[in-house]
C-alpha cells in the first residue's frame, strides 16, 4: 500500500498536511481498508474547534464505528461536503477527494510520524 | 490475564481465500472470509449477477436408522417424517421451555437418513441434544462436521454457472430439495437452498478437500457471468434484507419460535417432542414480542443494541441492523412489546444520544422477482 510522503501520520491512522496554516486531515488508506465499505461520516463543524488527539467525528463502515481523532488543534474552516452523499470517496481516495476537514492551525502540529515511521506501523498491524 | 483463544479452524478453502486477498476472521471458531474487495460490491453481484460462498464452518450431522424420522420428530419441533425423501425443511430445535437452540435445515437423504444442518457455534449442542434425545429411538447419530465442506453459489444467474458443471437437471430441482449429484466431477450432495433471498445452490462436499477444485471450476465457469467470490459481510446484509432471522441476534434461548414471528414452524400434529407443553401454552397466549422491520430516513447506519422508542418512549431494540445496497438506506430489525401498535407515532431509534427518524415496514425489505 502506498503512502504519500509528503503527509504527516497519527497511531491512530490520519494523515495530515498543513499549507499557510491550514491543516487538511484524512484517514489513510489502510485504515479505510481495514474498516471495509464506508457507508456514513459524520464531521465536526465548521467553525467549531479541534483538539490534538481528541475526537472530532466519526466513521463507519458496513459492520464498525470508528472514531476519527484530530491529529491538529484549531478552528475548523470546512468539511467535506461531498462525503454525505458519497462516502466511499474515503475508499477510493483516501488521501484525496476523501479527506475529512480542514481547520486553522497556529502552529505546526508536532509528534505525527513519518509516511516511514507510519508504513512500520501499519506492517505490525498487519 | 485470560488464557489465549483457541487458534480458529481453517476451512478446505483457505488457500484459496487467501490467493483472492480475502479479509479472514475468527467467526464462531473458523477463520473465514469477511470479504474479498468491497463488501457492498459482493452484495450486489449477489441479487444481480451470482456470489460464492464458503459456508464449511456450518454443522453436519446425520441420523441414520429405521427409526432415524421418529427420532426427528420427537428431538425437533418440525415434521421430519412427513418430508419426502430429497426434499429439505427448515426447522428449530428448542429446549423444554421452548427456547430455540437453533434453526436448521434438514434434508432427507433416504427413507432412513437424515443430514441436519446447523449454525457453527451451535454444532455441539445440536449434537448432544439429538444424541441424547435419539437414544430411545433405532438410530445413529454422528458428527461430520469436519468431514464436510460446503459452498453456495447464490444469485440469478447461479442456474446458468452451474447448469454446465454438473450432471444435475437443475429445472428439476425445486427449492428446498437436495440430491446426490456431480459438480466438477466430484460427487456432492445438491441442495437448492440459501440465505440471501435469491435463487442458488447449496454445494456439499465430503471429503472437504474436493472442495477447492469445486470452487476453482465455479469461479472459472462463472467468471464471464459476474460471479464473485463473496464473504461474510455480504452475507449477513443479503439475510437481512431477505428478513431472514440469524441465531444469535433474532433467535435465542431466551425466545421461542412464536416470539420470532416464526410459530408457522412448530408442528403438533404429530406425537410427542422436546418442548411441546411450553410451545402449545406460547402458541395459546399473546406474544410478549413481535419481529418489525426498520427503514431509516437518514443515512446514519442503524446497529443491534439500539433502543427503538415510538413518540420518545422505549418500546424495543434493534437485533440485527446495517446499511442496505439494495434499498441504499440502513435497516434493521427490532423486537418491539408484542402488542405494540405500529401504525401510530413518530418512530426514532437512540443511535449514541441522538434520535435517528425511521419508519416501521413489513417485513421482507427485499423480494426477490421471480
Amino acid at each position: 500500500m502506498s503512502v504519500p510522503t509528503e503527509l504527516g501520520y497519527t497511531a491512530k491512522h490520519e494523515w495530515v498536511r498543513v499549507e499557510d496554516g491550514i491543516a487538511t486531515v484524512g484517514i489513510t488508506s489502510f485504515a479505510a481498508e481495514s474498516l471495509g465499505d464506508i457507508v456514513f461520516v459524520e464531521l465536526p463543524e465548521v467553525g467549531g474547534e479541534v483538539t490534538t488527539g481528541e475526537s472530532c467525528g466519526e466513521v463507519e463502515s458496513t459492520k464498525s464505528v470508528s472514531e476519527i481523532y484530530s491529529p491538529v488543534s484549531g478552528e475548523v474552516t470546512e468539511v467535506n461536503e461531498a462525503l454525505e452523499n458519497e462516502p466511499e470517496k474515503i475508499n477510493s481516495e483516501p488521501f484525496g477527494d476523501g479527506w475529512l476537514f480542514r481547520a486553522r492551525v497556529s502552529e505546526e502540529p508536532s509528534d505525527l510520524l513519518s509516511a516511514e515511521e507510519y508504513t512500520k506501523l501499519t506492517e505490525g498491524e498487519e | 490475564m485470560s488464557e489465549p483463544a483457541a487458534a480458529p479452524r481453517a476451512t478446505a478453502l483457505r488457500e484459496v481465500h487467501e490467493k483472492a486477498g480475502a479479509t479472514l476472521v475468527d467467526f464462531a471458531g473458523w477463520l473465514m472470509p469477511l470479504r474479498y474487495g468491497s463488501e457492498t460490491a459482493e452484495h450486489t453481484a449477489v441479487r444481480e449477477a451470482a456470489g460464492l460462498f464458503d459456508l464449511s464452518h456450518m454443522g453436519e450431522i446425520r441420523l441414520t436408522g429405521p427409526q432415524a424420522a421418529e427420532a426427528l420428530d420427537y428431538a425437533l419441533v418440525g415434521h421430519l417424517s412427513q418430508v419426502k425423501v430429497g426434499r429439505a425443511r427448515y426447522t428449530m430445535i428448542t429446549a423444554e421451555d421452548g427456547g430455540v437452540l437453533d434453526d436448521l435445515i434438514v434434508y432427507r437423504l433416504g427413507e432412513e437418513e437424515y443430514l441436519v444442518v446447523a449454525n457453527a457455534a451451535n454444532v455441539p449442542v445440536v449434537a448432544s441434544a439429538l444424541a441424547e434425545r435419539a437414544s430411545g429411538f433405532d438410530v445413529e447419530v454422528a458428527d461430520e462436521s469436519a468431514d464436510y465442506a460446503l459452498i453456495a453459489v447464490q444469485g440469478p444467474r447461479a442456474v446458468e454457472i452451474l447448469a454446465p458443471l454438473t450432471d444435475a437437471d437443475l429445472d428439476g430441482i425445486r427449492y428446498y430439495a437436495g440430491y446426490e449429484h456431480t459438480v466438477a466431477g466430484t460427487p456432492v450432495l445438491l441442495a437448492r437452498t440459501g440465505y440471501t433471498g435469491e435463487d442458488g445452490f447449496e454445494i456439499f462436499v465430503r471429503p472437504a478437500d474436493g472442495a477447492p477444485a469445486v470452487w476453482e471450476a465455479l469461479m472459472e465457469r462463472g467468471a464471464g457471468h459476474g460471479l464473485v467470490p463473496a464473504g461474510l459481510s455480504a452475507r449477513d446484509t443479503l439475510r437481512m434484507e431477505a428478513g431472514m432471522p440469524l441465531y444469535g441476534q433474532e433467535l435465542t434461548p431466551d425466545l421461542t419460535p412464536f416470539d420470532a414471528g416464526l410459530g408457522r414452524v412448530v408442528k403438533f400434529d404429530k406425537g410427542d417432542f422436546v418442548g411441546r407443553a411450553a410451545l402449545e401454552e406460547a402458541a395459546r397466549t399473546a406474544r410478549p414480542r413481535r419481529l418489525i422491520g426498520l427503514l431509516a430516513r437518514g443515512r446514519r447506519p442503524l446497529r443491534r443494541g439500539q433502543e427503538v422508542l415510538r413518540d420518545g418512549t422505549a418500546v424495543g431494540t434493534i437485533t440485527s441492523g446495517a446499511p442496505s445496497p439494495t434499498l441504499g438506506r440502513p435497516i434493521a430489525m427490532a423486537y418491539v412489546d408484542g402488542d405494540l401498535d405500529t401504525g401510530t407515532g413518530a418512530f426514532t431509534v437512540d443511535v449514541r444520544g441522538r434520535g435517528e427518524d425511521v419508519d416501521v415496514v413489513d417485513l421482507p425489505f427485499y423480494k426477490r422477482r421471480s
